[in-house]
């Protein structure tokens, strides 16, 4: 039974993607089908998440091929909570697209694209096995490639050539790396390897290998140095594309950094962990001096991702119990916040023609309600009390102070402060400077869908912020029991690899 | 044998971040690709190259002495392949709508979404 709820949460988003591909006629039938299903996987999501809770772990053997020969899915606490909140995001942002998509992107398939992204993406989370991994990894680039420039303006061509090229060259360091590793340990399933790596007398010569995955991630998690394409590309699609790109996709190259880190790669994790932690300090300090130099909202808002990414990875090179948990809290956290901001900007666009800071302004006497939903998400990643970021960043600060690591703890606060700094600039220059004379735009002319549909996944989220601010424990609780299975990699392998498989020879 | 083909891989490697590092944007493409090719030959030989070495032997048959073939690298290569193929063919079409809406084919003309 445990079984089905894995399987129907990752494959609904793929039948609703054939499901519209079949009805490709209706233009109605896309809307509606793009909500059901990403609000059912939402709501699988979250059983998953329970049952997952219960039972520690759920494993499928695909096609019975017992693991190590077959592909294992994998669902741990982990894995589970970032498919339900990548599944949250889904349905928020697939209400929030009624407005903003216009009719030539449902005619190009914009909502079947967007449930195989959803596909690839919770894929990605749920796979045990490496090359599978690889697999989900380009499912989820695919769909993404063509959702960033199907709008065929310039900017958007632009940006998605900058995008896809980096982004084939992440996959071909993840192949190389992939096939290097399968050569040394002859298996691709992550348990297995995680096993043999265990047990092996020497394993410094995984390095190499777990390097090339180190910048492939790294680039898909856009971590000092291989962020570049990122501001330059997440800013010019539509804000409802932009808005999942920003929440999920470098999210997922997050999880296979903690996939591999805590799992496969734990014998050599002392010998990498200094490397780790100045990537992340470098991350963090870099993409909030990039963002402090701009003056675009949602190039600031993209640097800001770069940032927040440093936080997590950060939580990776402590290693301590509590900081895995106070990563797992802030990528929860930063998945709602940072989608909320990019559909913020959305708004921003329809009622100004524009989200650039200079040529906007007024807002807070024009669109007072806006004001307020901007407020919430904006100063929870700032890290306001009693929002989540103060939270998030409170754990990890003091994971930190625990294990005595005076810089990085220096670097968070001072990385807090100027993260408040951006936010105070967008609120002052957006919302409470009156609206420049002669440079605005206006409102767009032809508005796709209502503006409440807009507004009503931006309150949501918003609502979902305040409540984990203020009734947090739970999912903290979540986070702590899902750092400990982290941690634990031994219960992930015997979960995986069933006692009575004998391999043979 | 095996070295060879691991010059071979040094070699689709270094032209293709040679390529990638030119300005035209038809040698990006060019350059992805022999870097793509480069890795899926890697993944190839990490199997090890074993000639008449049958991965799968019929049930009449007689099994040979170890080292076995092992079919895997060959079937992960196939399809990091066909991925690759995909791909290839999308960046060519968003290299050709890139280069009608820029106007230039010279990478330096991209800088309008850079930082």
């Amino acid at each position: 039974m445990n079984e089905y709820s894995l399987l129907l949460t990752l494959l609904l988003p793929l039948v609703g993607a054939v499901c519209l591909l079949l009805g490709h006629r209706s233009l109605a039938l896309q809307r509606a089908g793009g909500i059901v299903f990403s609000s059912v996987t939402f709501a699988l999501s979250l059983y998953l998440v329970y049952v997952v809770d219960q039972a520690e772990f759920v494993v499928i053997q695909v096609g019975d091929w017992q693991a190590p020969f077959g592909i294992s899915l994998v669902a741990d606490r982990f894995s589970a909570i970032m498919v339900a909140v990548s599944s949250f995001m889904g349905a928020a942002v697939a209400l929030y697209a009624l407005a903003e998509i216009d009719e030539a992107r449902l005619k190009k398939f914009f909502f079947p694209l967007y449930l195989i992204l959803l596909f690839g993406v919770n894929g990605a989370f749920l796979t045990g096995d490496l090359f599978n991994l690889y697999v989900w990894f380009e499912i989820m680039l695919i769909a993404s490639f063509v959702l960033i420039s199907m709008g065929g303006e310039k900017g958007e061509l632009e940006g998605g050539l900058k995008y896809v090229c980096l982004n084939l060259l992440s996959s071909v360091m993840f192949l190389a790396g992939a096939g290097i590793i399968y050569g040394k340990t002859g298996t691709l399933n992550m348990a297995d390897l995680a096993h043999n790596l265990s047990v092996a007398e020497d394993v410094n010569w995984v390095i190499s290998s777990s390097m090339l995955l180190l910048v492939s991630f790294g680039l898909k998690a856009g971590i000092f140095p291989f962020f570049f394409w990122l501001p330059a590309s997440y800013h010019t699609p539509p804000s409802a594309v932009s808005a999942v790109f920003a929440g999920l996709l470098t999210k997922v190259g997050v999880y296979a950094l903690f996939r591999s880190y805590t799992l496969m790669f734990v014998p050599i994790f002392p010998e990498v962990q200094p490397l780790i932690l100045v990537l992340a300090i470098l991350t963090m300090v870099t993409g909030v001096f990039g963002a402090a130099s701009h003056f675009d909202m949602r190039r600031i808002l993209s640097f800001h991702i770069v940032s927040q990414i440093g936080y997590m990875i950060l939580g990776l090179a402590f290693m301590t119990p509590l900081a895995l948990a106070a990563a797992i809290f802030y990528l929860v956290h930063h998945i709602i916040v940072k989608t909320n901001l990019f559909l913020v900007s959305g708004v921003v666009i329809r009622l100004k023609g524009s989200c650039d800071l200079a040529k906007v302004g007024g807002l807070c006497r024009s669109a007072p309600w806006l004001a307020f939903l901007f407020f919430i998400p904006a100063f929870s990643l700032g890290g306001i009390p009693p929002l989540s970021g103060f939270w998030a960043k409170f754990a990890l600060v003091k994971s930190g102070i625990e294990i005595e690591s005076w810089w990085s703890v220096a670097a968070a606060l001072l990385v807090g402060v100027l993260t408040l700094y951006s936010m105070t600039k967008i609120w002052g220059e957006a919302f409470w400077k009156q609206q420049p004379e002669g440079v605005g735009a206006g409102p767009l002319p032809n508005p796709v869908g209502r503006l409440s549909y807009m507004v009503a996944p931006i309150a949501v989220l918003a609502i979902s912020t305040v409540a984990i601010g203020l009734f947090g424990e739970p999912l903290f609780n979540y986070a702590e029991r899902a750092a400990a299975q982290l941690l634990s990699p031994h219960e992930y392998i015997s979960a995986v690899l069933q006692p009575n498989t004998e391999v043979l020879p | 044998m095996e070295s060879l083909i691991a010059v071979l891989v040094g070699v689709l490697f270094a032209a293709g971040t040679y390529c990638l590092m030119r300005r035209s944007i038809v040698k990006l493409v060019i350059g992805v690709v022999l870097i793509s090719q480069g890795a899926n030959l890697l993944v190839f030989t990490t199997g090890g190259l074993l000639a008449g070495r049958p991965a799968l032997v019929p049930p009449d048959g007689v099994a040979p002495p170890a080292p076995f073939g092992d079919p895997l690298p060959q079937a992960m290569v196939l399809t990091a392949i066909v991925i690759g193929f995909g791909l290839t063919a999308f960046l060519l079409a968003l290299v050709t709508r890139a280069h009608e809406a820029v106007g230039d084919d010279d990478i330096n003309a991209f800088n309008n979404t850079d930082t």
